[in-house]
């Protein structure tokens, strides 16, 4: 039984993201490139390719291979991480290409890889979300053929409510049901080319966090469409 | 691509006319811009970027025992990484040589320049003394990362505070932090390399210019005059005069290089 | 049959996926592919129509290249039979040495282009293994000095311009020789290092504002404030 008025921490709406901001070109040296937050957790995402794929046994002589990386710089949370890759962000560097690569329009380029670099700045929450819209801009910059522009949000369960965009506090939210957490990544079209469940959930239920998280990446989408226009000056 | 070698050859003639394929003089650096407190994660933060060479850095304290051999002094940790989004020349993977001298470069100067106060980070002798952890990150690879870097370290520390230390249950409140800064001496170590393309001697090289740089110093220096760390990299020899004229440029450079950013050691 | 305004399609910026006409008239050019009756961007870039052709123009991308292309590269390896050059694409470039205007002995292929070398070179043909140079004609072969500069190859239409227009502006005003390579390097010499980076200057700035209107206008302003200095 959620319900509409249940009062978020920060005060937002159940349907409401954090301000968001997106920005392309970030990286001068990178082939494209682009910012996005939701509040305070940053990505920078930069795209290098297509090119020549290193080592060569892993060469698609059949399609472009995508390949993603994301880390979390030293300082992006309270406790330092240590540098260097750890299980989940090898497991989310995973992700971000399948959330990614159903747009790609990459049959053109045998033997060649795409690599999107993702790293985030700052965490609280989400990040994997950010990491994700943010790169996808990025592909879209550095001018790779792509069917369209994927966009990404967690969907949010406190308690018995559904919620949108999951800030730090409410991923640890620990009244009633807990937290659980549902990110989500959709096509302009509605198509889901990455979800998520960590927590607890009735199927009744995730069908309605699925439709707010449609809702939800048609508003991500206008904030990354309007990144990329806005950075050409006609 | 690199730096092809014809235009290596012009770089080198134009030098010789005393310019710079961007109109700087040699010993000029490109427009330093500096943002403090950039991250709301770190104790300290700067965003540091020479033209368009950006790095980040950031300052984290934790609180453990003192290594057996200082049990009175705080611990000093300087790691950098040179992040494959900010060049194409960067792989992914462990730390390659360029990353690792980067980091001691700067732990050296932090570290000989006693700029860090390690022996007023002491909580209890023996047993609990902070330490901290200086991480940098290269954001977009036009040259000079060196100097970026030693710059983004001294203003991040300069400006960091301590957190909140809950001494009961022997953990850091992060998020909260005091009023009380990160102890760092008055005297400011600035971090300067200077190259040799040719018969010229410049500072701050672009990318361009790097490529082509035969020999390099790095000096880290107060401008107050003492010098604290010194490091020749890249292939060519040097001549004991041009080991002279470079340090009189390297001090020249520190003067103005800290005045570009005395405003925020504030 | 319906005759169309003919400026029902305004130029402006599209991203991938974005719709940019409805209507049976328009045909997909590149970037472009048409589903139904809607012409729908595959790249991000401006969408033009011209004789309801309606295509991307790009900023950014990799070298397609296309037999016959101009363009510049660096002598990147040497095997036994020709050099390696690298055209900063991912794809593989090979010069033959039976594609070059004169006899060499095998062993001798380091005197005529040496690692390091920069050439002028056309695309011959383009394999499943590569791009296939050749420097047999006039104005082809090894570069002996002057200014290398690399802009994204979608750009280099811009560059040269209508019928050349844009870059023979910069010729004139510069008095330098440009090669430009349609693989976005270019190759400037002149008498003097301030006129090869001048058009340095003027080629970055047009490099940049790729899409504004009125630049030709723009670039004979920056011309007449750098001569001033």
């Amino acid at each position: 039984m959620a319900t509409k008025t249940f009062k978020r921490p920060d005060g937002r709406k159940v349907d409401e993201t954090r301000p968001m901001q997106a920005k392309v070109g970030v990286v001068p040296n990178a082939d494209g490139s682009a910012l996005f937050s939701f509040g305070d957790t940053i990505a920078i995402a930069a795209v290098y390719g297509p090119k020549k794929m290193h080592p060569q046994h892993q060469q698609d002589p059949e399609k472009g291979t995508l390949r993603c990386r994301y880390n979390m710089i030293s300082f992006s949370v309270d406790d330092r991480i240590r540098p260097g890759p750890s299980r989940r962000s090898t497991e989310i560097s995973k992700i971000t290409e399948w959330s990614l690569e159903p747009s790609l329009l990459i049959k053109n380029y045998p033997n060649m890889v795409i690599d999107v670099h993702v790293n985030i700045l700052q965490a609280n929450a989400s990040t994997r979300c950010a990491g994700i819209n943010a790169a996808a801009m990025a592909l879209a910059h550095a001018g790779i053929p792509m069917k369209n522009i994927v966009s990404s949000v967690s969907i949010g369960k406190l308690d018995k409510n559904l919620v949108v965009d999951l800030n730090k506090d409410e991923e640890d939210w620990e009244e009633g049901e807990g937290s659980t957490d549902i990110p989500i990544t959709m096509t302009p079209n509605g198509e889901i080319t990455h979800i998520q469940l960590d927590g607890r959930i009735t199927k009744e239920q995730l069908k309605e966090g699925i439709e707010l998280a449609r809702k939800s990446t048609k508003e991500i989408y206008e904030v990354q469409k309007k990144a990329l226009k806005d950075s050409i000056k006609t | 691509m690199k730096t092809t070698r014809i235009t290596g050859e012009r770089i080198k003639e134009y030098l010789e006319k005393g310019k710079r394929f961007d109109g700087r003089n040699l010993e000029e650096f490109r427009e330093i811009s500096v943002e403090i407190g950039v991250s709301k994660k770190a104790e300290g933060s700067a965003r540091v970027k020479i033209g368009k060479t950006e790095v980040i850095v950031g300052v984290k304290l934790d609180v453990k025992e003192p290594y057996p051999d200082s049990p009175n002094k705080g611990n000093l940790m300087v790691t950098s990484e040179l992040l494959p989004l900010s060049s194409g020349r960067f792989e992914y993977g462990p730390p390659r040589f360029p990353a690792i001298e980067l980091g001691r470069l700067i732990d050296r100067a932090i570290r000989e320049s006693k700029f860090l106060q390690l022996e007023k980070l002491c909580i209890k002798e023996g047993e609990k003394v902070w330490g901290v952890f200086i991480d940098i990150y290269s954001i977009n690879d036009d040259g000079n990362l060196i100097d970026a870097a030693g710059l983004g370290a001294v203003i991040a520390l300069k400006t960091a505070k301590l957190p909140e230390y809950d001494e009961k249950n022997e953990k850091i409140v992060y998020g909260k932090l005091t009023n009380k800064k990160v102890p760092v001496s008055k005297e400011i170590p600035i971090i300067v390399t200077t190259h040799k393309i040719g018969k010229s001697m410049i500072v701050d090289p672009t990318l361009e210019e790097e490529d082509v740089s035969e020999a390099r110093i790095t000096i880290g220096g107060t401008i107050e005059g003492s010098l604290f760390s010194i490091q020749k990299g890249n292939s060519k020899e040097l001549t004991i005069e041009e080991i002279k004229k470079m340090l009189d440029i390297s001090e020249k450079t520190r003067k103005k290089v800290f005045s570009s950013i005395e405003k925020y050691l504030k | 049959m319906e005759i169309k305004n003919k400026d029902q399609v305004e130029r402006k910026i599209v991203i991938p996926g974005e719709v940019i006409s409805k209507g049976e008239d328009y045909l997909p050019g590149e970037g472009t592919e048409k589903i139904g009756n809607e012409i729908i961007a595959r790249r991000y870039g401006l969408a033009e129509e011209s004789n309801r052709l309606i295509k991307i123009i790009s900023l950014s991308g990799i070298y397609e290249p296309r037999n016959g292309n101009l363009v510049i590269g660096r002598v990147e390896n040497i095997t036994f039979y020709g050099w390696v050059i690298d055209l900063d694409s991912p794809e593989t470039s090979f010069l033959h040495m039976q594609e070059v205007p004169k006899y060499i002995n095998k062993g001798g292929l380091s005197d005529v282009l040496d690692i390091g070398d920069m050439v002028v070179a056309k695309v011959l043909e383009i394999t499943s293994r590569g791009i296939d140079l050749t420097i047999k004609s006039r104005g082809l072969g090894k570069i002996d000095e002057g200014i290398i500069i690399k802009v994204n190859s979608n750009k280099v239409p811009r560059i040269i311009g209508k019928a050349g227009s844009m870059i023979n502006l910069i010729k004139e005003e510069s008095g330098c020789n440009i090669t430009v390579g349609q693989n976005g390097l270019i190759w400037i010499k002149g008498n003097d290092v301030e006129s090869e980076l001048l058009v340095k200057k003027a080629i970055m700035f047009v490099a940049e504002k790729s899409f504004t209107q009125g630049l030709t206008d723009e670039l004979k302003e920056l011309f007449k404030k750098e001569k001033g200095k």
